[in-house]
């Protein structure tokens, strides 16, 4: 719950409302390959992620 | 005012604490936790930066974080979107870390501070009491803050933190204001990275080694990168052609057009050996870099007339190119931050915060704010004995002036001398703390230290640590280089010149041609990392090298930081003991106890050779 209250008030702070359905869209399948693999590596370049 | 900063997450995770203008402690948590670029929360940073300062986190005024993690989200959303529907891959490799962990940054950072307080998380005024800067603000305030300077342009460049990956601002007294910046994906510490990973180093810690490796090249690809990697304006600000690259959607750095363009593929480390065409690469990358520093620098000198230039972030780290900057004469003054990496974002971060949010008034001193960088833990000679004896060591007790002279000694014969002495650096730079010393003079130097004790590429240089005074008798140098950031080269007075014949040769053959008077410290192009020694930062190390100078008539000494390759930089006495025990190190000077190689028990001796993975 926190973590929305804090999107949403980034989103409004950075006037970027239409980054919402990409943030959900990410959440949930970046939710369901974490889901599917058990766990999440960080890739090789780090540093861009 | 007392402001913890942090810094973590990516890689070299760290903390720093300070109390007003003064910097208590900062320490990097790969020393603590020996896990080379540790990324993880610096718990050991922190609690040791808590123990230095003598207070619990609840009488910590502000916990600063070093960059916004929800603007470097927006960050990778935002290139994704402009990218699709290239880039799954690497949306599909970066989305699970962030819905797993990086989402949840302030909650884990509030979660691993409280549980160094007696409060309850709960009961913490978390909306007052966590902040967070920005990634290049964090790199700005680090380099002006502690600078000796009322008035600089502050220059910062590295890979990418938010958005920003080169910015420019202007300080005066404790404000700080950017004023230009350039944006993600166009990034001069990528296009470095680029070619590090192209030359087969790793991203992120091979970069120093392209630098190393530059010497030996020629900049034959100089043209062929500016005329299609990069478009430099006269500015210095640039843009790099995406469709070379692939880290915006793949996750790789370089792409089949990039390979194309060279006519090869990028060298795979496990399988091919570095050649001549490597090594021309990177002396072109190298030749870039330089062109774009000097070209932004120089116009910024214009534009603005002020003479001061402080200097952080990734690409700062590049001594050759800051070498050239100062060369150049466009500034008075350079002041570049040690930490300069995104360990130093810890204690910018706290910087930024005690002076432009809660106004802390700034005292500009005549050398610098940073104690040399001596930041870091240390240990009592009682401690250091107890620590020693339940290691099993066999050592000798003597006074500071004796244990001075018996490792000058030690020096001048030609042995390789472990030297542990006072507080811990902090940045990537051993400079007199945590240092491995030799005689310069020596032939034989480099590659000993190279092959049995690093355990590293034998073409990669060592650097020399002069005595302030003499700077100038042995380098074109005439400044100060506390830090170890500013290459030039040995006097020509001090150098042999090479016949056609060693020309000729080939890498590290070449690097076996006594090039000078003191040839361990003197690379290929008769250059040299210099470190001028300072007897108000480090007296002790001073006074070895005065000693070491008496009897040599050589103010310099081959200073490498205290590690194996893959190791980081030992912190404990342990630590110091096991590297002693692991490598083919003579004699281990820490405090005033000396140790011999020949008194250990061979029992104890460690396969140190494997102990670290490869950086």
């Amino acid at each position: 719950m926190d973590l929305i209250k804090e999107l949403w008030r980034f989103m409004k702070a950075r006037k970027k409302f239409w980054l919402m359905p990409i943030i959900i869209f990410s959440v949930v399948i970046g939710g369901l390959v974490v889901f599917a693999q058990g766990s999440a590596l960080a890739p090789f370049i780090y540093t861009l992620f | 005012m007392i402001i913890l900063g942090i810094s973590a997450f990516y890689h070299d995770s760290a903390a720093a604490i300070i109390d007003g203008e003064r910097i208590i402690a900062a320490a990097q948590e790969e020393r603590f936790t020996r896990i080379k670029h540790d990324a993880s929360f610096p718990v050991k940073a922190v609690e040791y930066c808590l123990k230095e300062a003598g207070i619990s986190i609840d009488e910590v005024d502000d916990i600063v974080f070093f960059e916004k993690p929800f603007i470097k989200f927006e960050r990778l959303l935002e290139t994704y979107v402009s990218f699709v529907p290239r880039g799954f891959s690497s949306f599909k490799a970066a989305l699970p870390i962030w819905v797993k962990e990086k989402l949840f940054q302030k909650k884990i950072i509030r979660e691993m501070v409280a549980q160094f307080s007696d409060k309850a998380s709960d009961d913490i005024d978390w909306d007052s009491k966590l902040k967070f800067s920005e990634h290049h603000l964090s790199h700005a305030a680090s380099a002006f803050y502690p600078s000796p300077f009322d008035e600089a342009i502050v220059l910062t460049l590295d890979g990418v933190g938010e958005w920003v990956t080169t910015s420019v601002a202007i300080g005066r007294g404790n404000k700080l204001d950017i004023v230009k910046e350039i944006h993600f994906p166009h990034s001069l510490g990528l296009l470095y990275s680029a070619f590090t990973y192209y030359t087969g180093f790793r991203v992120n810690s091979g970069e120093y080694k392209v630098m190393g490796l530059a010497p030996y090249g020629e900049p034959k690809y100089t043209q062929v990168i500016l005329d299609n990697l990069i478009d430099v304006k006269d500015d210095g600000s640039y843009r790099l052609d995406q469709s070379y690259f692939n880290y915006c959607t793949g996750l790789t750095m370089t792409n089949k057009k990039f390979e194309a363009l060279f006519g090869r593929p990028a060298r795979k480390p496990d399988e091919e050996a570095l050649e001549q065409f490597h090594m021309d690469i990177a002396a072109s990358v190298q030749e870039v870099t330089e062109i774009i520093v000097l070209k932004l620098t120089e116009s910024l000198a214009k534009e603005t007339g002020i003479r001061n230039l402080c200097m952080a972030g990734g690409v700062a780290l590049n001594c050759v190119a800051n070498g050239k900057i100062q060369r150049a004469g466009h500034f008075e003054n350079i002041w570049i931050q040690p930490a300069a990496g995104d360990a130093g974002g810890a204690l910018g971060a706290a910087q930024a915060v005690a002076h432009l949010v809660h106004d802390v008034p700034r005292t500009v001193q005549a050398s610098d704010n940073m104690q040399g960088s001596y930041l870091g833990c240390e240990f009592s000679t009682d401690e250091i004995k107890q620590r020693l004896t339940e290691v099993g060591a066999v050592f000798e007790e003597h006074s500071q002036q004796e244990m001075l002279k018996q490792a000058a000694k030690a020096l001048a014969e030609q042995n390789v001398v472990g030297w542990f002495q006072g507080r811990m650096e902090f940045g990537p730079r051993a400079l007199g703390g945590r240092s491995i010393l030799g005689d310069p003079r020596s032939e034989a130097m480099q590659k000993t230290l190279n092959l049995k004790i690093k355990y590293r590429e034998s073409f990669r240089p060592f650097a020399p640590s002069v005595l302030r005074e003499h700077v100038g008798e042995w380098f074109d140098l005439n400044g100060d280089s506390p830090y170890m950031l500013l290459v030039d080269n040995v006097k020509k007075d001090k150098c042999l010149a090479m016949s056609d014949e060693q020309e000729a040769l080939f890498g590290i053959e070449k690097l076996n041609i006594p090039r000078s008077e003191i040839p361990a410290v003197t690379h290929v192009d008769y250059s040299a990392r210099i470190q001028t020694v300072h007897e108000q930062t480090n007296p002790l190390y001073f006074g070895l090298i005065t000693e070491f100078n008496q009897l040599t008539q050589c103010p310099v000494v081959v200073n490498t930081s205290f590690n194996v390759r893959g190791e980081p930089i030992v912190c404990t006495p342990e630590d110091a003991f096991n590297c002693f025990m692991g490598t083919e190190m003579d004699v281990l000077a820490i405090g005033n106890v000396i140790l011999r190689k020949t008194d250990q028990d061979p029992a104890l001796a460690k396969d140190y050779k494997h102990a670290f993975k490869l950086d």
